[in-house]
């Protein structure tokens, strides 16, 4: 069924398709809307979970962590300050291997204060363990959610559906909300490999010293070291599970087939843009005008950033002249992160197109077209660039 | 839905003691219980055990006289601080060791 609604409704709907059992969230702009509608959801009955009032984002995630452990779906969304101050859960979902699902609605970080979007929240948390996708449009939200359940559940990873604040999350949109029986198809109810029962009392993430050392049985039981690296190594293998989740979806709903990254006229393209979110379609316009003036350009959005995947960004990368990164998001002091990952994924091979980086958007100011026109134009046309630090666009010194 | 080749090292244990190994190897004093002045010992009445009562980590006994498991006493020193009659000595372990080698 097609409908116009809010992003943060796409999100909300997807949520009730999946039937999470547990949500807990605390309100922050520009969030709110989606825990509101699915406060709405299950004061209404038609969803049948349970919805914790929190005091704070690090309660919200500490719920979802508890409710996780006992074998329940669990549910949370915040953004920007909200995210940071329940990093401590962030990083123990994930060390703790708790299938969560958290949209996160990207908005910038104070200080000093705003609301606005842009993507410094979510990619702040890089390195936290988690799954990291990104949406593009209202389809993409409520896809992507539903995805992220069956994601998350199959690879004992939680994960994080990122999402521009106010630009989707508030923009009205046509989307189809897939058939609930579809839905249930594509992803079965929760069955996990553990949950915790009070007949038979556990201990879950205890101190683990340096080494590894028997347990109550005298059996060698892993230490941190090896419970980390199992981490690492299932991260890089959900990259094939999120491929094959996607053509699972794809074959139930006939939507998806880009898993990794979107392109959008990358086949013969000699230079090629790459983004994070809706961003990603606002330069499909600069690339139709670029084409028009004969210049092949192309942009790439990309839809999984953590875990990084190297191998379809080397593949789509290696046959072009350039490639322009446009970022909403800064590691202070050094680069964009998105850069400095894509220098990396090409460095090991025989390809080397030119990489440059362009900071902007943060802090919400906007983006104009005609800024983005100018800009991926000239990075194109001059080449390499002499120095390897970031370009700031629409900065008023 | 989940797949059994994921998540194989997680920190899932049966609760036991010595779960987060033998904690008595952190402890720098040692709580020695002076059996003329702590009160159980010298009246042979179960009363008093402050140190069992405050202890945090369980590993003093409500036994007449007290005892205290070493594998697990951290040398935290509570006991000896909430003792009403200043019947245990906080000794340190390099001097204890030195002499029991």
């Amino acid at each position: 069924m097609h409908i116009i609604e809010s992003g943060n409704v796409a999100a909300a709907s997807g949520v009730k398709l999946a039937r999470a059992q547990v949500i807990a969230a605390y309100p922050i702009t520009p969030q709110t809307p989606l825990t509101e509608k699915l406060s709405e959801f299950v004061d209404a009955g038609e969803m049948q979970a349970e919805y914790i009032p929190v005091e704070s984002e690090h309660s919200a995630l500490a719920v979802c962590i508890a409710a996780s452990s006992t074998g329940a779906r669990a549910f949370t969304a915040t953004s920007a300050n909200g995210l940071l101050y329940m990093v401590e859960q962030v990083h123990w979902a994930a060390g703790a291997r708790l299938p969560i699902v958290m949209c996160v609605v990207n908005r910038g970080i104070g200080a000093p204060w705003t609301v606005w979007n842009d993507h410094q929240d979510s990619i702040s948390q890089r390195d936290a363990g988690w799954i990291q996708l990104y949406a593009c449009d209202h389809q993409q939200i409520i896809d992507t959610v539903i995805q992220a359940f069956l994601l998350a559940e199959t690879v004992s990873i939680p994960v994080m559906v990122c999402y521009d604040g106010y630009l989707l999350s508030h923009t009205y949109m046509p989307f189809d909300v897939p058939d609930p029986d579809k839905v249930d198809e594509f992803l079965p109810a929760f069955k996990p490999a553990y949950a915790l029962d009070p007949k038979q009392p556990a201990n879950l993430n205890t101190v683990t010293l340096p080494d590894i050392r028997p347990d109550v049985r005298g059996n060698l039981a892993p230490g941190y070291m090896e419970i980390r690296h199992n981490l690492h190594v299932d991260l890089r293998r959900a990259i094939d599970k999120v491929a094959e989740i996607d053509a699972r979806f794809q074959k139930i709903f006939n939507r998806g087939g880009h898993p990794f990254i979107e392109p959008y006229c990358c086949e013969d393209a000699d230079f090629i843009a790459v983004c994070l979110g809706s961003l990603s379609y606002q330069l499909r316009d600069v690339v139709d005008e670029l084409r028009e003036e004969g210049l092949k350009a192309g942009v790439a959005g990309l839809r999984l950033y953590r875990p990084f995947p190297e191998q379809a960004m080397v593949e789509l990368l290696a046959k072009a002249k350039g490639v322009v990164v446009f970022e909403k998001a800064l590691s202070y002091g050094n680069q964009g992160a998105l850069f400095t990952d894509i220098k990396a994924a090409l460095y090991p091979g025989p390809a080397r197109p030119f990489v440059k980086n362009f900071i902007l958007g943060l802090g919400g100011r906007e983006i104009k077209t005609a800024d983005l026109l100018k800009t991926f134009r000239e990075a194109c046309t001059q080449g390499p660039a002499s120095i390897d630090t970031p370009q700031w666009i629409g900065l008023k010194l | 839905m989940s797949d059994a080749t994921f998540a194989c090292k997680k920190s899932h244990s049966e609760p036991g003691p010595g779960d987060a190994g033998k904690t008595g190897s952190w402890r720098v004093l040692r709580p020695i219980i002076n059996v003329n002045l702590c009160i159980p010992a010298k009246t042979n009445k179960m009363a008093c055990f402050n140190c069992w009562l405050y202890c945090p980590d369980g590993v003093v006994t409500r036994t007449i006289p007290p005892t205290i498991n070493y594998e697990y006493c951290k040398g935290c020193e509570i006991c000896a601080e909430e003792c009403p009659v200043a019947a245990i000595q906080m000794v340190e372990e390099t001097k204890l060791i030195k002499k029991e080698k």
